[in-house]
């Protein structure tokens, strides 16, 4: 990461302390609101069924026992590993295609090229909704309903990420490539070994959303997986909780485990994923 | 799409070296890596987006339960829908969603955002506290949510009340309080990525332009208004078309926090989506169900048109 978003200004230091601190306290507040839900979900899952309803935030008698019902269940260990196999896969392939074929959009002057790239920014019109009857019937077709290849494929490439990959492949200077060439690289290897290490901040953007994206997503794995062993974890906890109705604490630690790692990454790589979102908003 | 040199200048590419290839001029090797490049995802867009859209449209104009073949009924598939008064109520919960969703949310997160952007003390934490709901599970948090929206003794929030000697809410069980409830939920879900985006737009905004305003003697209100708003036009407009996408498109929450009754009580949460999934794979009208995608496709081009227009006007 090298490019650091400027600092605002040294303007509004000379402003009136009192005010200051109203403004602090009242966003201090609102910022713990907002983790009101995260914090419940938390504290709830460490209580047993009988202290659900004490509203202490820091559990009596925290206890582990739900994660052990629910982990050892077995069923939450699947999800949780076919969420991380579809995640992971789908993030590494648009990390690879999309910077691919936005280099090549940015970088080389062929017929076509504005066609192209056209072509694959109109599909971001296009409403996932719209294609999901299409890859269902797709997909019941060739045997893919009921696989992971059949919650991957329709993600495997993005119009955002190699929109994203262009904008930042344009600000790359062509001597790079063109020193490479004459060093005797060829195209493959000076997008991949020169090219790509220049534009670390855009591809670990487009890894952090691809990967959230495809952590959280609902609509396409709820449609195309039909037995539990293929679930993602959020279609399992969906099911999980109708299964378990009134629960709570169950269902509390069911919703823990799904965030729980997104969390975690967030808190290791703060000022990555902030800057990241920072710049696929700004670019995108 | 170009599919044929894609074949044959794609197998060439695979083996870059040899006589043939040395034979070749710097501007064809070039070409060839090109079309080798983009090969795949040609394939991909083709088969995986521009297909389906088209098939999408297609089967939008037949009538088919996927147990026999798709038969041509014309625009049947539209005239039921737009007699259907169950849609319109689907219509009109969307556009709830849209209408009050989208301002409540970029006004809150805007002006969390002004603010947040002038805090120094404690600031990563702060805006941690409001960034991590953005990373969160919507599936997840709705159960969260739902459980919150119970009656007390269960419901966090129905309890607070009662230690405040306030009346009990019915929140997700009734008619008019169901899809304000989902509403919170959706708003604060996206509310976290909506303020990083506003203060990433504001740190855009060059200093020297507030210092020139200073110098000029202008207000902090008058700033905000000639200045700040007007710079921070492409931010709004990206967060306005970004947001109302996303209102238009509610799913996740609905579905999560209404499995009893999916859309419920008495369709009063439903969503244009929620229907489009009951039609296609509940009761198998997938004919029935594509005219419906084709519907929420128009609404969001519409929409999405509408709002850069008027705001890149102004």
């Amino acid at each position: 990461m090298t490019t650091a978003l400027p600092k605002p200004a040294g303007l509004y230091r000379a402003n009136i302390r009192p005010a200051q601190i109203l403004v602090w306290t009242l966003l201090l507040i609102g910022g713990l609101i907002m983790i009101t839900p995260l914090l419940f979900m938390f504290s709830t899952s460490l209580k047993t069924a009988g202290q659900v309803y004490d509203l202490r935030v820091i559990p009596a008698a925290p206890t582990l026992e739900n994660y052990a019902k629910v982990l050892l269940d077995g069923r939450f260990m699947r999800w949780f590993l076919n969420s991380s196999l579809v995640a992971v896969t789908v993030t590494l392939s648009n990390v690879f295609f999309d910077s691919l074929v936005g280099y090549t959009l940015a970088k080389f002057e062929f017929r076509g090229r504005y066609l192209i790239f056209l072509a694959i920014l109109s599909t971001l019109m296009i409403p996932t909704e719209m294609l999901v009857i299409p890859w269902y019937l797709m997909s019941s077709q060739l045997g893919w309903l009921d696989s992971y290849w059949g919650i991957m494929f329709p993600g495997m490439m993005t119009a955002f990420g190699t929109f994203l990959m262009k904008q930042f492949f344009d600000t790359i200077p062509n001597d790079f490539l063109e020193a490479a060439r004459i060093d005797g690289l060829n195209e493959f290897q000076i997008w991949w070994k020169v090219a790509m290490p220049l534009v670390t901040p855009a591809l670990s953007a487009l890894a952090i959303f691809t990967f959230l994206g495809n952590w959280t997503a609902f609509f396409w794995p709820l449609i195309v997986t039909t037995s539990k062993e293929l679930y993602t974890l959020p279609v399992g906890l969906s099911s999980f909780a109708v299964e378990q109705s009134i629960q709570w604490e169950l269902i509390m630690t069911g919703a823990a485990i799904a965030t729980l790692p997104t969390l975690i990454v967030f808190l290791v790589l703060q000022r990555y994923i902030v800057r990241g979102v920072m710049l696929a908003g700004l670019k995108g | 799409m170009v599919s044929t040199p894609v074949n044959t200048e794609g197998a060439a590419a695979s083996r870059p070296t040899g006589p043939v290839w040395d034979r070749l001029s710097m501007k064809t090797k070039r070409l060839i890596w090109v079309w080798s490049f983009l090969a795949l995802p040609i394939v991909f867009y083709s088969v995986i987006r521009f297909y389906p859209t088209l098939q999408a449209f297609w089967l939008s104009l037949t009538d088919w339960d996927l147990m026999r073949p798709p038969v041509f009924i014309g625009l049947g598939n539209y005239e039921r829908l737009f007699s259907d008064p169950q849609f319109w109520k689907v219509f009109r919960n969307t556009f709830t969603y849209l209408l009050i969703g989208t301002p409540i949310s970029l006004l809150l997160a805007f002006t969390i955002a002004y603010y947040l952007d002038r805090v120094r003390f404690m600031h990563a934490f702060i805006r941690a506290l409001y960034f991590l709901p953005f990373l969160t599970t919507a599936a997840a948090m709705a159960w969260v949510w739902r459980w919150f929206y119970q009656p007390a003794p269960i419901g966090v929030i129905n309890d607070v009340l009662g230690l405040f000697g306030l009346p009990q809410q019915p929140f997700i069980r009734s008619v008019n309080q169901a899809l304000p409830s989902i509403m919170v939920t959706s708003i604060w879900a996206g509310l976290g990525f909506q303020i990083i985006i506003f203060m990433a737009g504001l740190r855009a905004i060059p200093g020297t332009y507030y210092e020139a305003a200073r110098i000029d003697g202008l207000g902090e209100w008058a700033i905000l208004r000639r200045i700040t708003l007007p710079l921070l036009k492409p931010t709004t407009v990206f967060l306005v078309v970004f947001s109302s996408i996303g209102f238009l498109r509610i799913f996740d929450q609905v579905y999560n926090m209404t499995t009893n009754d999916p859309g419920g009580p008495l369709g009063s949460t439903k969503p244009l989506v929620l229907m489009i999934f009951q039609t296609a794979f509940s009761s198998y009208q997938m004919g029935y169900a594509a005219a419906q995608t084709v519907v929420l496709f128009s609404i969001l081009l519409v929409v999405s048109l509408l709002q850069l227009r008027v705001l890149r006007d102004k």
